[in-house]
């Protein structure tokens, strides 16, 4: 008997491995996802070794000297919108601070910050020590700028946020209102069990989706109205039209959590499955700062991901007062992602 | 006599490395209003056949008839008119026994009232309490009755008491006893032969996905030789004696030595006995143990396989 098969230490070892390797989706989770997101985050923040700063500078004055000043530090990534756009890129996350150039005041600009997203607080400072700098010798809070916020209904990050977070909470709801409870009934047998029972299998299905329509109702009354209470949030569109688009985001949702659940087989591998899901829609579609903030070169995927229409249709109902109908493009995917992944699901069910 | 099950040459292959042929042409005929028992070792393939007759798994080839109707034709009719419990449900645990039991009772046209089936099943006390409060026999006796609820005439129990402490099998067995006694068909697996004798009309003993044997518990263990058994050893100074010496003994129908120990199977142990102790006498052999006892249907295994029922517990579930 050689070394190897006497040794205990040895056999256990390779049992370990043996066992990890012979679960394709054990290998997946624990070297494919990760290197999966590191290339996206990686792509996201790419070529960023410091920080970068966006700064809209606009007005009229002495604009140039805060442009030249700006410049001087490389961090700062300046845009110079012309005309008054600039209040929707700060609302959208897409600036972090933009500088008002204006002769009447008293050092020459005024600075409009988001004071609900730290990106904005730092880049206040950053602008402040660059535009006073060591050059200027009169420091102190009765010479610092003029700062101001967007405030107002309907102009302010929290305005833009709850969308988002209507949408992520609709697609949670989904995938795992769906998804998980459907695998978890597998896991138990329960379904099995179900089918041996004269059940119509439209009845259980109908019942998950009605469930589902049933906590979504109650899922965005409630962010709306908390919105509405504490924040004062208005829809400046149509709520109905918001009700009918997060039905449309719910169903297409559903139909993506009865895929992940139509052939799991473990609580394990469904879970996988639901993280390779969602996380990518957390990082990539926009739910806290402008998914416009990634490269151009990705804009075409993270455009396509469903949560990306979701709340771009959301926004534009709730902050833009647009017509849902404005937003055909993204209504259309939305369909599409749902009654696609609904169809295959079912093809592809499995009910043991 | 119409039959509630008829089942010829199944069998079920599964494709893989290496296939696995779970049932090997198996044939079966359970009459209305008996419990039958398919009986043996895990692996036999109890399961893939019960699973078959349930219409949940399609034979790879052969033909079922469940209450004379056929599952391609009439899969409805027959899901109507059966219950199934199958070897392992876990039930949502934050669903009380009462809704369970309600749900279930919906998917059926026609059936007893849900709280009716939780009374069958002596589960009323627990008709509020959450499925994850229940005990593993309270939530096997939850199983039952989710599958009584529809009233069927044919009922089928996958391995209903394994794992289950003694009481609560007793508990079981009065349940299906009852149910079987209301006229209906009960279709059991088991590798528990206690169950089987106290449970089962009728007994097919199945090894390796064919029926090995066919019988009532006591037709099968006279079949095998004499319904009584003696044990016996020698003391370790004695030479060992031959089969063919004991079988010559009168009222002996079979012999079998195992290293010091031997088995008798007798018809009468009054004739068999004195005989045996004579013998022994003569060749001056010293007895160190005797016992005589009931054959089970654990004996009729052991002598059609030469194997236990209970051991090669991890072949093929």
């Amino acid at each position: 008997m050689s070394w190897r098969e006497s040794s205990p230490l040895w056999q256990l070892v390779m049992s370990r491995i043996r066992l990890f390797l012979r679960e394709p989706s054990a290998v997946f989770w624990v070297y494919g996802f990760p290197l999966l997101m590191l290339v996206a985050l990686g792509t996201a923040f790419r070529d960023d070794p410091q920080e970068r700063i966006m700064v809209d500078v606009v007005g009229s004055g002495n604009r140039e000297t805060v442009l030249e000043r700006l410049r001087r530090e490389s961090r700062f990534q300046i845009a110079t919108p012309a005309d008054d756009g600039w209040r929707k890129r700060l609302q959208y996350g897409k600036t972090d601070l933009v500088v008002e150039a204006d002769a009447a005041t008293p050092v020459g600009y005024r600075l409009w910050e988001e004071p609900r997203r730290a990106e904005s607080r730092l880049a206040r400072y950053a602008v402040e020590a660059a535009l006073n700098g060591p050059a200027t010798s009169t420091p102190g809070p009765a010479s610092g700028p003029e700062v101001r916020r967007l405030e107002g209904a309907g102009s302010r990050y929290i305005d833009f946020l709850l969308p988002g977070m209507i949408g992520m909470g609709l697609m949670g709801g989904g995938v795992w209102g769906v998804g998980f409870v459907l695998a978890d009934m597998r896991v138990r047998k329960l379904l099995k069990l179900f089918i041996a029972t004269p059940m119509r299998r439209g009845d259980f299905l109908a019942s998950i989706l009605i469930s589902r329509v049933t906590f979504t109702v109650l899922d965005v009354v409630f962010l709306i109205a908390v919105g509405a209470w504490v924040f004062d949030v208005r829809c400046q569109g149509s709520y109905l039209e918001l009700g009918l688009a997060s039905l449309m985001g719910a169903a297409c949702f559903a139909g993506i959590g009865l895929l992940i659940a139509s052939r799991a087989q473990t609580i394990e591998t469904v879970s996988g499955l639901m993280n390779l899901v969602l996380l990518p829609m957390w990082v990539f579609s926009g739910v806290f700062f402008s998914s416009e903030r990634f490269p151009a070169a990705i804009q075409p995927v993270v455009n396509l991901l469903p949560l990306t229409a979701l709340n771009q249709l959301l926004r534009g109902i709730m902050l833009e007062g647009a017509s849902m109908f404005a937003f055909w493009p993204q209504l259309l995917l939305l369909a599409g992602y749902g009654v696609g992944t609904f169809f295959v699901a079912l093809k592809i069910f499995r009910w043991r | 006599m119409s039959h509630a099950i008829v089942c010829r040459e199944l069998v079920k292959h599964y494709p893989g490395k290496p296939p696995v042929e779970a049932v090997r042409g198996l044939d079966l005929e359970v009459r209305e209003g008996e419990c039958f028992g398919l009986l043996g070792p895990n692996g036999a393939g109890k399961t893939t056949t019960l699973e078959i007759l349930e219409g949940l798994l399609d034979p790879t080839s052969g033909d079922v008839r469940i209450l004379d109707r056929e599952w391609r034709t009439h899969e409805q009719e027959i899901r109507e008119a059966i219950g199934i419990s199958l070897q392992e449900t876990r039930f949502s645990d934050k669903l009380t026994v009462a809704e369970t039991v309600r749900m279930f009772r919906s998917f059926y046209r026609a059936g007893m009232a849900p709280a009716e089936a939780v009374d069958v099943v002596s589960l009323e006390e627990k008709a509020d309490a959450y499925v994850v409060q229940l005990s593993g026999g309270q939530r096997q006796r939850l199983a039952v009755a989710c599958a009584i609820v529809g009233d069927p005439r044919l009922l089928f129990l996958d391995e209903p008491t394994t794992g289950l402490d003694p009481q609560s099998r007793r508990q079981l067995w009065d349940i299906v006893n009852s149910f079987r006694s209301s006229g209906r068909t009960v279709m059991l697996t088991t590798h528990a032969m206690d169950e089987a004798e106290r449970l089962c009309d009728r007994v097919a003993i199945v090894d390796h996905g064919r029926v090995i044997a066919l019988g009532t518990p006591s037709q099968l263990i006279g079949q095998i030789g004499g319904e009584h058994l003696i044990d016996f050893s020698l003391m370790e100074t004695s030479q060992p004696l031959s089969e063919d010496q004991l079988q010559r003994l009168p009222s002996v129908r079979s012999a079998h030595a195992n290293g010091g120990t031997y088995r008798l199977a007798v018809d009468k142990p009054h004739v068999a006995l004195p005989a045996l102790l004579a013998c022994l006498q003569d060749e001056g052999r010293e007895l160190s143990h005797l016992t005589t006892r009931h054959g089970t249907l654990e004996d009729v295994f052991l002598s059609l396989t030469g194997r236990r029922l209970t051991e090669d517990a991890d072949v093929v579930a």
